[in-house]
């Protein structure tokens, strides 16, 4: 399945995913261990990020929305498919090539309590990659530069001689934001970055990655299930459901008029804050649970939930096609 | 039992709790005022470290060392439940008139017990049924919250349930002694969007078929638009706004209240930038002596650094804000 690319541009893309699968050994069952567990993280996900812009990737827990981007990163093993960075290949790349690529390719966590270390000054926490990729060459020298980086995500200056204790979960999230800039990449997946924080300060956190986007040309993979804060964020966004994507549109389309069925039950489960909107909106009822990944369904995954599932859904699992400029979707009756 | 026609379900009147830690005194509750009537339901809206949960856990008697509640008074159908008499009460009232629900159903069910086992324990314990009495019982509610099979599913281990599943289980449970009072504290907020609204259609559906009555608390503006008749907005150990749902979000009158709806993203609009509220929520331990909310106030005058009590704006509708105040009087 090629093609994934959507017309109408011509700028090649920054990263480039082909057929991604990812396949995790679960351990063994059945008499004397004879059947082997895998676990169906990720499977045949084909998807593209073009320099400057933020991917939306969406899905519920356990749809492989994290493990495709730390496959990405190289911090997952592939099992099938291609991944592109700038055009070079870089789907097995060892371990040197990894550590190369980072200074092109950074993670920002979806908890900021569990991924800054405790024990770690700020200044120190956000100079680790700077030391480690031997880009500064003096504590001075970091120390300016850690400087820079926290006027950057707007933190005060003296927030570099402080532990993470000391700041608010908003805070936090900026010092990972921080560490993440340190080397100056072009491509960062942002794993949840706001889901932990509450809703006055996830604007300040949106608001910032906005703002670096627009000063550096940075790419985000915007990983979420908060519906309403991707459609605020993403140019394009693809919905992920039981390991596979779904749908894959240009923002206006996922939500003006979405194809999939598993996108439509989705967006009209999401409740809108006015009461009256809300009691006037329908539920596309979506009844049931995602199939057990260890097991998933031959065919389509959403067809024990779907309203419109036939034979050929139970049979042949549906490719991504387009449906319109802009919009491709996984689906053998919409 | 009597009791006056007048008085609300439930009332929490000036209610302060104060928990005693190492580093010092946190205020979570600083006098919290609400009220619940029959077959209503409420939502209490707020930031983490709002106070939201402490005062329900006031409600079923669960504020624990160093916990204390230290000033105001809560009535359960105008009875007092922390007078001697009350808190002698509290134990029959919680869990059969008044059942919580908890955000987590994995940590709030018994791991090591079968979901049967669970029910039946609580139908024996607080109603006197006999075993089969309560098993019989206990298929019924199972199926009252839409779990299939209930004869297999009371043979299960919380474990073998998905989450949806352990929290139409836990509903199942608070529904078991027919309470006049359910408090849902975040029932949703562990769970996936589309099991969110099944959970929530199902509460919807139980609170009009029984026609109990309902708090519901959320960090989430959007389960308060689609569950509630009323709700209350708490900020920094206080409830800043309350009133009719529908006139609350049309028209918030509190800073915070406008803030926090103008910060929610919604998914049928678009923005070209998010709106925040700048600054941070006080520390509870040293909270500022005037409005909570005054440093992240675009609208704060000299007035607000004095303490603020709800000002009635009619119609059920109350605030706590000196501007707002200002309005009224004009």
């Amino acid at each position: 399945m090629t093609g994934q690319t959507l017309e109408g541009r011509s700028d090649l893309p920054l990263v480039d995913v082909r057929n991604l699968s990812v396949l995790f050994d679960a351990g063994r069952a059945g008499f004397w261990g004879r059947k082997r567990l895998t676990v169906h993280a990720v499977e045949n996900v084909s998807l593209d990020i073009r320099p400057g812009e933020t991917l939306g990737l969406v899905g519920e827990s356990g749809s492989g929305k994290s493990t495709t981007g730390r496959a990405i990163l190289g911090r997952v093993p592939v099992s099938k498919g291609h991944i592109y960075f700038q055009g070079k290949e870089i789907t097995h790349a060892g371990k040197n090539r990894v550590r190369e690529l980072s200074r092109d390719m950074q993670l920002v966590f979806q908890d900021p309590y569990a991924s800054l270390n405790p024990r770690m000054k700020i200044i120190d926490i956000v100079a680790e990659p700077l030391r480690v990729h031997g880009m500064v060459k003096d504590t001075k020298a970091a120390a300016k530069e850690v400087a820079r980086l926290l006027e950057l995500v707007g933190l005060p200056p003296d927030a570099g001689a402080r532990y993470p204790h000391a700041f608010s979960g908003g805070q936090r999230q900026r010092v990972g934001i921080a560490r993440a800039l340190a080397l100056k990449p072009r491509f960062i997946v942002a794993d949840e970055p706001v889901s932990a924080l509450d809703v006055s300060i996830r604007a300040q956190v949106v608001n910032l990655m906005q703002d670096l986007q627009a000063r550096f040309g940075l790419s985000y993979l915007f990983i979420a299930h908060d519906l309403a804060v991707v459609r605020h964020i993403s140019h394009r966004i693809a919905i992920m459901y039981a390991g596979n994507i779904v749908e894959l549109a240009e923002r206006h389309l996922i939500y003006d008029s979405p194809v999939h069925p598993y996108t439509r039950a989705l967006l009209s489960a999401v409740p809108v804050p006015d009461p009256p909107v809300q009691r006037a909106r329908k539920r596309i009822t979506c009844p049931g649970e995602p199939p057990n990944p260890l097991n998933p369904p031959s065919g389509c995954r959403f067809q024990s939930r779907c309203p419109y599932v036939t034979g050929t859904c139970r049979e042949k699992a549906p490719d991504l096609t387009r449906r319109r400029p802009g919009q491709m979707a996984a689906c053998w009756n919409c | 039992m009597n009791t006056s026609p007048k008085a609300p379900l439930l009332e929490v009147r000036d209610l302060v709790v104060n928990f005693y830690t190492r580093g010092g005194v946190v205020q979570a509750s600083r006098g919290v005022s609400f009220q619940v009537d029959y077959g209503q339901t409420l939502g209490i809206v707020g930031e983490s470290g709002s106070g939201k949960s402490v005062a329900v856990q006031a409600v079923m008697g669960l504020i624990f060392n160093p916990g204390r509640i230290e000033g105001g008074d809560i009535f359960f159908k105008g009875r007092s439940l922390l007078d001697p008499a009350g808190k002698k009460r509290v134990r029959q009232v919680r869990g059969k008139e008044i059942a919580m629900i908890f955000q987590d159903p994995m940590t709030s069910l018994n791991p090591v017990f079968t979901i049967g086992t669970q029910i039946t324990e609580v139908l024996r314990h607080h109603l006197g049924m006999t075993k089969d009495q309560a098993r019989k019982r206990a298929m019924d509610l199972l199926d009252m919250v839409d779990i299939n099979a209930p004869e297999k599913r009371l043979k299960q281990y919380p474990h073998e349930m998905s989450g949806g599943m352990r929290q139409r289980v836990m509903i199942a449970m608070a529904l078991a002694c027919e309470p006049q009072l359910i408090i849902a504290d975040e029932p949703t907020t562990a769970l996936d969007v589309t099991i969110q609204a099944q959970i929530l259609e199902l509460l919807t559906d139980l609170q009009q078929r029984l026609n109990v009555s309902v708090i519901l608390i959320t960090h989430d503006l959007g389960v308060v638009a689609q569950l509630c008749h009323r709700v209350a907005v708490m900020y920094a150990g206080r409830v800043v706004e309350v009133g009719d749902a529908d006139q609350v979000f049309a028209a918030p009158v509190h800073p915070y209240t406008r803030g926090l709806i103008r910060a929610t993203p919604r998914l049928d609009m678009v923005t070209e930038r998010m709106v925040s509220i700048d600054g941070v929520p006080p520390d509870l331990i040293s909270p500022p002596k005037g409005c909570a909310f005054f440093p992240r106030c675009d609208q704060a005058g000299k007035a607000c650094l004095r303490m603020q009590a709800l000002i009635a704006l009619g119609d059920d509708r109350h605030v706590s804000c000196w501007c707002a105040a200002k309005e009224v009087t004009r």
